[in-house]
């Protein structure tokens, strides 16, 4: 293990993966992940096309191209950047092309932020890529290979995001494994895709579909991310076989079995959560840990299974979707409770909006809320960290 | 889990000192996780920056409220910045001064330790840049981190005359403190 910066261990993860064109927009916002991969290919520890291009809609762009061509594709970029990708985003994943990304989540403008919380890859959820959620560093780091293996498995050829919260885990240092190339090459094998541009065989991706054939497109984008739920977990099984670490595959928990009141988070708040667990349970509180690990595709059954046993379930949203008062998380998991006979109140929590911290104390007093329940208190959802007097 | 903040501004190197002291701690034998309070960095302008070390993985994201040490880089952060805030009544301030530590008012049960860090970078390194020279401070009246490891962590940062020069300046910072410990 060494200690280096959350930035550094992802680019680092990125190299091993030997992407053959990494392209990138260098401006604010940006991270170090796509200065640390120019260092490299500059000092010829890496041998890919670095794109330096001219803004991140230019960058994906350009790795819908190479992707196309036959490529294996990286770039990573944060809030604003992606939401300028956004047209573009739709492009790779209904050409079924399967580029890799890091986003390190951060907030939107207005008002102009640069801190972390996840409304620009949530803003992303329907474009059709998979989204994966990072609890620290290394697991960011290891999702890199992970998602080329899930990305490019021919039954699912569909972009995907590696979401990691920014500056609480791009900018932080912490002992990690960087990624060996040894256990990589055995992990992850080439880039080798059935249907690529190439002029000797001529083919058109993303070609006109009229209503008579565009239905059935999206049809079968929806299938293959069905069959990525399975993927997700193969692949995080067949990482840990081969570097020794996992992360839960769909889902992970903490202290859940026995737990009346389940906690769902995604992201780096993961951790805060589990040490507050441990003090609430040392004082005879009965609370557990649900982490969704991938938002999309969302896994509905999973979810379904893992909260049967629950009284309470609360959810946390570094996010709004401003008109329905709840985070998308908050929103999913009520809608994959409905069709069942689990009737368990779900009360949502939006927080860590444009990087306000979230201490123990405030997961604290979300529980303290959320139990209110059992007095027929019910709050649908709310925001968890308002400053009352700046309202 | 001892929980360290470091005051300091834009320029003096303070989130540099909390990744050299994750360093150092982490080869120690110590899990540590050092991170900025992110903020729009300007020279000059108030910086903080924490550390974390635990003899068992760190999970914990949120900044740091009550610390257990705090280092100050510029004594005049005492007049604009709250640095006692939040320390524990048995921890120390850390404060990079000419002056007695009877000088500083605090508002803290925490006890107030200086140290003429400016002083031994000078002498040592030739520049007021103190943020190694602190830290080795910090070993020093903590007792936390072997004065080996941070030197170790220096010279592989600052490769060269520079770090050995830095090395000198930890190793009297460490002496100092250790003597008040």
């Amino acid at each position: 293990m060494v200690v280096v910066e959350g930035s550094y261990a992802v680019a680092h993860s990125v190299k091993v993966c030997k992407p053959h064109v990494v392209s990138a927009y260098p401006i604010t916002p940006q991270t170090h992940i796509v200065e640390d991969l120019s260092q490299f290919v500059a000092d010829n520890e890496m041998s890919c096309e670095y794109l330096n291009v001219e803004s991140e809609f230019s960058a994906i762009s350009a790795l819908i191209g190479a992707s196309a061509a036959g490529a294996r594709t990286y770039s990573s970029t944060t809030s604003q950047g992606l939401a300028l990708m956004h047209e573009a985003l739709f492009n790779a994943s209904g050409m079924r092309l399967p580029v890799v990304m890091t986003v390190v989540n951060r907030a939107l403008s207005a008002p102009i932020n640069i801190w972390n919380d996840q409304q620009d890859s949530i803003s992303q959820r329907d474009t059709g890529w998979i989204q994966l959620y990072a609890e620290d560093v290394q697991e960011s780091a290891d999702m890199t290979p992970q998602l080329y293996k899930i990305a490019e498995d021919e039954e699912i050829l569909l972009p995907a995001m590696s979401c990691m919260d920014g500056f609480i885990l791009s900018h932080v240092y912490e002992p990690v494994i960087l990624l060996e190339q040894s256990l990589t090459d055995e992990f992850l094998s080439p880039f080798s895709p059935e249907f690529v541009l190439d002029p000797e065989n001529p083919m058109s991706f993303g070609a006109f579909a009229d209503p008579s054939t565009y239905t059935e497109f999206r049809y079968k984008q929806e299938k293959a991310m069905g069959a990525a739920l399975a993927k997700i977990e193969e692949v995080a099984n067949e990482f840990n076989e081969v570097y020794g670490r996992y992360y839960g595959g769909l889902i992970d928990s903490y202290l859940l079995d026995d737990a009346e009141i389940v906690i769902m988070a995604m992201g780096s708040v993961i951790g805060t959560i589990k040490d507050t667990i441990d003090m609430l349970r040392k004082e005879g509180g009965s609370i557990g840990l649900l982490k969704i690990r991938s938002f999309r595709p969302f896994p509905v059954e999973a979810v379904r299974s893992a909260l049967k046993n629950a009284k309470i379930v609360i959810t946390l949203d570094k996010n709004i979707s401003i008109g329905k008062n709840e985070g998308a998380l908050c929103t999913e998991v009520k809608a994959c409770l409905y069709n069942t006979n689990l009737r368990i109140p779900v009360i949502g929590f939006m927080l860590g909006h444009g990087g306000r911290d979230i201490p123990i104390s405030t997961i604290v007093k979300i529980i303290n809320k959320a139990k209110l329940v059992e007095k027929g208190i019910f709050v649908e959802s709310e925001f968890a960290d308002l400053r009352e007097e700046l309202i | 889990m001892i929980e360290i903040r470091i005051h300091g501004r834009g320029g003096q190197g303070s989130v540099t000192a909390a990744e050299l002291l994750a360093v150092a701690a982490f080869e120690d034998g110590k899990y540590s996780q050092a991170f900025p309070a992110f903020g729009v960095e300007r020279r000059g302008a108030p910086v903080t920056a924490f550390v974390r070390l635990d003899d068992k993985p760190i999970r914990l994201r949120s900044q740091i409220y009550e610390p257990d040490y705090v280092i100050v880089q510029d004594a005049t952060l005492v007049d604009v910045v709250d640095v006692a805030r939040g320390a524990k009544p048995e921890g120390i301030i850390l404060i990079n001064t000419e002056k007695n530590a009877d000088n500083f008012k605090l508002e803290t049960k925490a006890r107030v330790k200086t140290l003429d860090a400016t002083k031994l970078a000078m002498d040592f390194v030739g520049k007021p840049i103190v943020n190694t020279t602190l830290i080795g401070a910090f070993a020093g009246v903590s007792g936390l981190i072997n004065p080996e490891s941070i030197k170790s962590a220096v010279m592989e940062r600052f490769p060269g005359k520079v770090g050995e020069n830095n090395a000198k300046a930890i190793q009297a910072a460490y002496d100092l403190m250790e003597a008040e410990r």
